[in-house]
């Protein structure tokens, strides 16, 4: 399979990851070989391999229904680059 | 032509646990902006999620309460969109395998038409933030105290055929979810929403038509009028030569009109795979035996055994049992006085009205069961008539006591005795000669007028059927 210009340039604005064009050709083969890998990978006969949802062999441990966690806004704030009335001030959103 | 409504709806139901779905943040509803976002919640570094347990038997509890196929086995997937009250990147939810599969519900609509609404699934997923467009100087606020709210997302199939059945099935879950106790069915403050996938096709066609997506709606007569004017756009639009777009439409109260959000082939490209972060979820059948032995008597069980004890409309009992407390109270009243139909009537008529009134939920009611069965024997027993039982009602809710207690203190016993009945009578038409004598004259009409006011002279104490007779027997004398 092999990605052409336009599909490299849609993989990148659902990433919201800036390319150069100059870079696209680069990226359409390396992304290519990879889906060509799944590819491969596809052609194996699973029929009686159960789907894997994750590497360990183990399930989900569950967490008691309690709140241990207490007010940090001030210092999770102290990083963010602009707050106002306790909010994080982001590029307006418009829908 | 004609033309066939197809409906689906994605109901999401807050759980109402203490903490969030995957952190040991509180989900109380109205704090300050972001003092309920932990590390956890804002997607920071180095953090993972440990799944709530609460939430876990919440949705184990839905899919048994409706005959669903609870899942041994589920696992979560990430939902990756950029928005930014999702501070990850993605939305942890439930794709290929989800915890509850398959169920069922049946709906009555107001015909008594039956039917069944097959429940596609249900999964747990986290709420997201929220955003605040106000003006901060061109800038977007936003508060996560929501993102990580555990959420049920109950997905119907594309079953109803009109709004009504919309509705009709919402208004099931949304009675539900309270009855089990997983969901406090506060539209208002989004913790019970609604989408709803709304399409159009000739009758008789197989195929579905291009659906579009109606976000967030929170409350059921906005749902019923953003099917309908929906449907009436995707009509006008088709048959003036146009096709339905798949996108996202806002439904807009205020102009009672949808319009589009985004394009959703652009925009939700979501790119699901399993959560690495997050292990399957494993459920046995011993777990699920220990959550079914919780279930309460579900409302179609509930309603069908008050047709049946309580000899009760088919209606009335639908009323009295949409909403569980609504249910143990009418019960309670019912069984301590032993006059059903009675109970029923006051619940529905009274108590309500004055719930309503005053915005109280019947949990708030000032006037308990108890307090209600003690008045309607009261008028069972003929000590009071239905009139007084307003005012002994009225002073019960505000605080007077018991229904004896205001009885007593405002002497509004109803009189019985017939001498004292006779007394009245007489004089009623001894002040109103002219009208009685126009009475006996012929004009019955009157005897109204006389009724009237004798219960005025009696401060609506005397027996209204005792009155009656009596005033007969004098005038027609």
């Amino acid at each position: 399979m092999s990605l052409d210009a336009e599909q490299v340039k849609k993989i990148a604005h659902l990433a919201r990851i800036e390319i150069n064009d100059a870079d696209i050709p680069g990226y359409a083969s390396t992304l290519s070989n990879i889906l060509d890998l799944v590819d491969q990978m596809s052609a194996v006969n699973t029929d009686d391999v159960e789907p894997m949802a994750h590497p360990m062999d183990a399930s989900q441990r569950l967490r008691a229904d309690v709140v241990t966690e207490t007010n940090q806004r001030d210092r999770f704030q102290s990083v963010a680059p602009k707050t106002e009335d306790g909010l994080y001030l982001v590029p307006q959103v418009i829908e | 032509m004609q033309w066939e409504v197809v409906i689906g709806l994605e109901i999401h139901a807050q759980l109402m646990t203490n903490s969030k779905i995957f952190s040991g943040a509180s989900i109380a509803y109205g704090a300050e902006p972001n003092t309920q976002a932990c590390a956890v919640d804002l997607g920071l570094p180095g953090v993972l999620p440990v799944l709530n347990t609460e939430a876990v038997r919440m949705a184990a509890k839905f899919g048994l309460a409706i005959g669903a196929n609870v899942s041994r086995h589920s696992v979560f997937a990430r939902k990756n969109y950029f928005y930014p009250d999702l501070p990850k990147g993605y939305q942890i939810s439930q794709m290929e395998l989800p915890i509850v599969e398959t169920g069922q519900l049946e709906i009555e609509l107001k015909d008594g038409t039956k039917k069944l609404i097959g429940v596609t699934r249900a999964h747990l997923e986290e709420d997201a933030g929220k955003s605040l467009h106000e003006d901060y100087h061109g800038m977007t606020g936003i508060d996560l105290n929501r993102a990580g709210t555990p959420l049920l997302e109950i997905v119907s199939e594309p079953d109803m055929r009109s709004a009504e059945e919309a509705v009709a099935y919402m208004r099931k879950i949304h009675s539900l979810v309270q009855y089990i106790e997983i969901c406090d069915g506060n539209m208002a403050e989004g913790s019970f929403r609604c989408d709803a996938n709304v399409s159009v096709r000739p009758k008789g066609q197989q195929e579905y038509g291009t659906r579009a997506e109606l976000k967030n709606i929170n409350s059921f007569k906005f749902v019923e009028k953003a099917i309908n004017i929906e449907v009436e756009r995707q009509i006008e639009l088709i048959e003036d030569g146009g096709t339905v777009v798949q996108e996202t439409r806002l439904y807009d109260a205020d102009k009672n009109e949808t319009r589009s959000m985004r394009s959703k082939e652009e925009a939700n490209d979501y790119r699901y795979f399993p959560d690495p972060d997050l292990l399957p979820v494993v459920l046995d059948d011993a777990y699920l035996e220990t959550v079914k032995a919780t279930l309460p008597e579900l409302p179609d069980v509930k309603r069908d055994r008050f047709i049946q004890e309580y000899g009760l409309s088919s209606v009335d009992a639908g009323i009295l049992t949409m909403n569980r407390s609504l249910a143990d109270y009418f019960e309670k009243a019912a069984e301590l006085s032993a006059a059903a139909k009675l109970a029923a009537n006051w619940v529905m008529g009274e108590v309500s009205a004055l719930l309503n009134k005053n915005d109280l939920e019947i949990s708030a009611c000032p006037v308990s069961a108890e307090m209600l069965a003690g008045m309607l024997k009261r008028i069972e027993d003929n000590t009071i008539s239905g009139k007084i039982a307003k005012e002994v009602f009225e002073a019960m809710w505000s605080g007077d006591g018991d229904a004896d207690a205001v009885i007593d203190k405002k002497g509004l016993k109803q009189i019985t005795d017939s001498s004292a009945i006779e007394a009245l009578v007489d004089e009623v038409i001894a002040n109103n000669p002219a009208q009685a004598a126009e009475f006996k004259a012929g004009k019955e009409q009157l005897m109204g007028f006389f009724v009237g006011q004798i219960m005025k002279a009696s401060k609506g104490k005397a027996n209204p059927g005792q009155v009656n007779q009596m005033l007969k027997q004098k005038l027609s004398g």
